[in-house]
């Protein structure tokens, strides 16, 4: 069934399925981490049992989430590899280091005090366990930054030379490739997102067990917290996409304007094209409606800034402009909508309604997800704008492919999706279902845990529920 | 140019290093996965998987530093071997899949935690098998031309990658057993010693036939490990190895706990030497050596300048990790 694909294709649609389910983890686990670490520190400082609980609560789900990361994480590692040798070869000087890097200096620290994280609270002092809580939550940060530097040089290369094997090498100084660019840009943009997919999840569940008691007080701190941080995060994200649209139309202008829809040069100021069905045969967006000038407002902040089309570059170096038109409204219009419960939580906060006013907590519950979505939307734009190339402007996709079979890229891909469906289908199960118990007021206690032998003390409820 | 050779040898036995300290630590916990069939529901399970529980996660991780680390040191191995090897690897990485995700799922529901189980196990054997496999299928050799693999999707698969995959299910089941005797007490503690007797005798005659099977591979081999003057310096591994299975088996009379465990590990040091004798100084056998496919001088020392600092340190952690967790895994939990 696969005969009339290539193995290009096929290596290409692995890769995408299996970076965006990977990438739906750490989305969570990132901003996660860091909450858990906030909870624990206002336990610690306060004495209030609330933010102990929550931490329970929250460290079961945690340790399921990270550990769908981890897994889908080593699957990325050796991707590079089985499908993408020929750009292993010649990329794997420059991004190999940096990748390497985040192995040593967060894989292990998050991996080596999960344990501690999960398991010891009985084993280890307050202290020393809320150190532990620091260090992962540390380590999840210290990965985004690496893998974030790797993936945003392959978009902004800087810092190279080219050697006589066809091979990228360091020019000089690691700073210029490590601080690339895009890189700072991105690394904002894809950090605040992880908070702000974090804090959608944290006030759907408070919103849904509000719905159902608004009395109960870890449902209440838990929305509450949450609100606080959508509110402050969602404005801080739109603003940080901004820079980034700014700094795509610098270095990766052709991405910039399929992002927009815009074909045809615009002397004397861009249209904003709010919809319409681009055709990259005819080279133009049918049935749009646009703003007129609004574009170049936006993106040169001069409403009769001239612009560029994607007619002055060649065809062939065109990212396929229907996707990436199309996931970055999907994704704007999500923040939007996260813009407006944010805003929404603090009118009902303002009014003394916060616990009380189920059209907002229903609106928290349906926003829940959308974090989620509009994480991978972004990552189909920018990513599938980088094409047709894998390191911008220098290393064609076509180019990069391990020489395989096409039968023997199909088959994996097929045990890939299965296996994937499967496995992550049950983890989001298992989620749910701990997600959908109330938060309660003695979260460890051994009266909850009745599966297990284990749990006399609070560190084996974490994962023996 | 001169210091890029040796960094390049430097890096070789930093990622020979990543690669063993993977070998033996995720070693034992899918032994423990290949093993828990045969362990009671119950409590004997649950204190199996508690003994390894907070430390997988860790174990695992130096399979990223292998896999990455060779990207970074020796970007064309890298690119040569995962192609040669693609089915092995995809199995090996799903396998990891399973096995991963279980320590938390069997948890999550209790009808659930048989399929769990089986799944911990399942994903335990394939993912060992393809490793040992895997070793095997480097050690025979790669077809490469023009700095890329150039053969067939399954050119690996030949009896002696076979032996090597059995034989690594036998050594990670002998880790696994070993270690549960140090963990476990009571009726759990006597079956990891029955089983630690009979995956014993099991593991050397695997190493046995590697070993004999290994030389006939290629006559470069056969001229490492048999001809003067370097046969004196190569028997001794095979010498060390029949001296190692006499301590194991003393140590399980003697009723020793955490020897038979230890004499493994010195064991799967031996195994590793002797893998260390056949290769070097290749990375891809008779195709490519440590020098053709290390990355710029540039790219191996800006690494190797963190990885000095940053190993002591990841060891002095998890070091610490092991210490805290130290003791009887009991069916309780940890208290």
């Amino acid at each position: 069934m696969f005969d009339h694909l290539d193995a290009l294709v096929l290596a290409r649609a692995q890769f995408a399925f299996t970076v965006s389910f990977h990438f739906i983890f750490p989305s969570f686990s990132i901003g996660l981490a860091s909450y858990l670490m906030v909870l624990e520190g206002l336990w610690l400082k306060t004495g209030r049992g609330v933010y102990a609980n929550l931490y329970r609560y929250w460290l079961k789900i945690f340790a399921v989430a990270f550990g769908m990361g981890v897994v889908s994480g080593i699957v990325m590692s050796y991707q590079f590899g089985t499908n993408w040798s020929v750009f292993s070869d010649k990329a794997g000087p420059v991004i190999g280091p940096l990748m390497a890097y985040e192995v040593l200096t967060a894989f292990f620290l998050e991996a080596g005090f999960l344990g501690v994280m999960l398991f010891g609270i009985s084993k280890v002092g307050k202290g020393l366990h809320f150190f532990a809580t620091c260090m992962v939550a540390l380590g999840t940060f210290i990965s985004a930054t690496w893998i974030i530097s790797t993936n945003s040089w392959m978009h902004t290369p800087a810092g190279f030379a080219i050697n006589a094997q066809g091979q990228f090498v360091p020019a000089g100084s690691w700073l210029p490739i490590i601080f690339n660019p895009s890189f700072p840009y991105r690394l904002t943009h894809v950090v605040l997102a992880a908070y702000l997919t974090t804090s959608l999840v944290v006030a759907a569940v408070g919103a849904w067990h509000l719905l159902r008691d608004r009395q109960n007080p870890g449902a209440r701190k838990m929305f509450s917290m949450a609100m606080w941080m959508v509110v402050i995060a969602a404005p801080l994200q739109i603003a940080a996409g901004d820079t980034q649209g700014l700094n795509t139309l610098e270095h990766q202008p052709a991405k910039l304007l399929a992002m927009e829809g815009d074909f045809d040069a615009s002397p004397n100021g861009a249209p904003l094209i709010l919809f319409g069905i681009p055709s990259q045969k005819d080279a133009k967006v049918h049935y749009k409606v646009e703003l007129p000038r609004l574009g170049s407002l936006i993106l040169k902040h001069d409403p009769t800034a001239p612009l560029p089309g994607l007619k002055d570059f060649p065809r062939d170096k065109w990212p396929p402009v229907a996707i990436v038109f199309w996931s970055f409204r999907l994704m704007v219009a999500l923040g939007m909508a996260m813009l407006g419960l944010g805003v929404f939580g603090l009118w009902a906060r303002y009014r003394k309604r916060l616990y009380d006013w189920p059209l907002l907590h229903r609106t928290a519950l349906l926003l829940g997800p959308s974090g989620f979505v509009a994480v991978i939307a972004g990552w189909v734009t920018t990513e599938v704008g980088r094409q047709p190339y894998t390191v911008y402007g220098y290393l064609l996709t076509s180019q990069s492919h391990s020489p395989l079979a096409a039968s023997a890229v199909a088959t994996s891909l097929a045990a890939f999706v299965v296996v994937y469906f499967a496995v992550f289908g049950a983890g989001t199960y298992y989620l749910l279902r701990l997600m959908s118990h109330a938060p309660e007021a003695h979260e460890s206690e051994p009266a909850n845990i009745p599966q297990r032998a284990s749990g006399i003390t609070p560190a084996a409820s974490v994962v023996g529920e | 140019m001169h210091y890029n050779y040796d960094l390049a040898t430097i890096w070789a036995f930093i990622l020979a290093f990543a690669i063993f300290a993977y070998v033996v630590m995720d070693g034992f916990d899918l032994g423990i996965g290949i093993l828990f069939p045969s362990f009671a529901v119950g409590d004997e399970r649950d204190q199996a998987m508690n003994s390894i529980a907070p430390v997988w996660d860790g174990n695992e991780t130096w399979l990223v530093l292998g896999g990455g680390g060779l990207m970074a040191a020796f970007p064309l191995a890298y690119a040569i071997i995962l192609p040669a090897t693609y089915p092995l690897v995809i199995a090996m990485l799903l396998g990891l899949v399973f096995r991963g995700v279980a320590f938390e799922y069997r948890w999550r529901d209790p009808r659930h935690r048989a399929l769990w189980d089986a799944a911990f196990t399942l994903g335990s054997v394939v993912a060992t098998l393809a490793q040992g496999m895997l070793l095997g299928a480097v050690l025979q050799g790669i077809h490469v031309e023009n700095r890329a693999y150039a053969g067939g999707w399954l050119d690996w698969l030949t009896p002696f990658s076979v032996l090597t995959g059995v034989s690594l299910l036998i050594g990670y089941a002998l880790l696994g057993a070993s270690w549960l005797i140090g963990k476990t007490d009571g009726q759990a503690q006597q079956h990891a010693r029955r089983l630690s007797f009979w995956l014993g005798i099991a593991t050397f005659m695997a190493m046995a036939a590697v070993s004999a099977a290994t030389p006939f591979l290629s006559f470069d081999y056969w001229h490492r490990w048999f001809e003067m003057p370097g046969v004196l310096l190569t028997a001794q591994v095979p010498l060390l190895v029949v001296l190692a299975a006499a301590g194991f088996f003393w140590s399980l009379k003697r009723g020793s706990e955490r020897l038979p465990f230890l004499i493994t590990l010195l064991l799967f040091a031996l195994g590793f030497v002797g893998l260390g004798i056949s290769m070097f100084p290749y990375v891809v056998p008779r195709a490519v050596t440590i020098w053709q496919a290390a990355a710029p001088g540039k790219s191996q020392m800006f690494m190797l300048v963190g990885t000095v600092v940053i190993i002591p340190l990841i060891l002095g952690y998890t070091g610490w990790a092991y210490w805290v967790f130290r003791g009887k895994a009991g069916v309780e939990g940890y208290h």
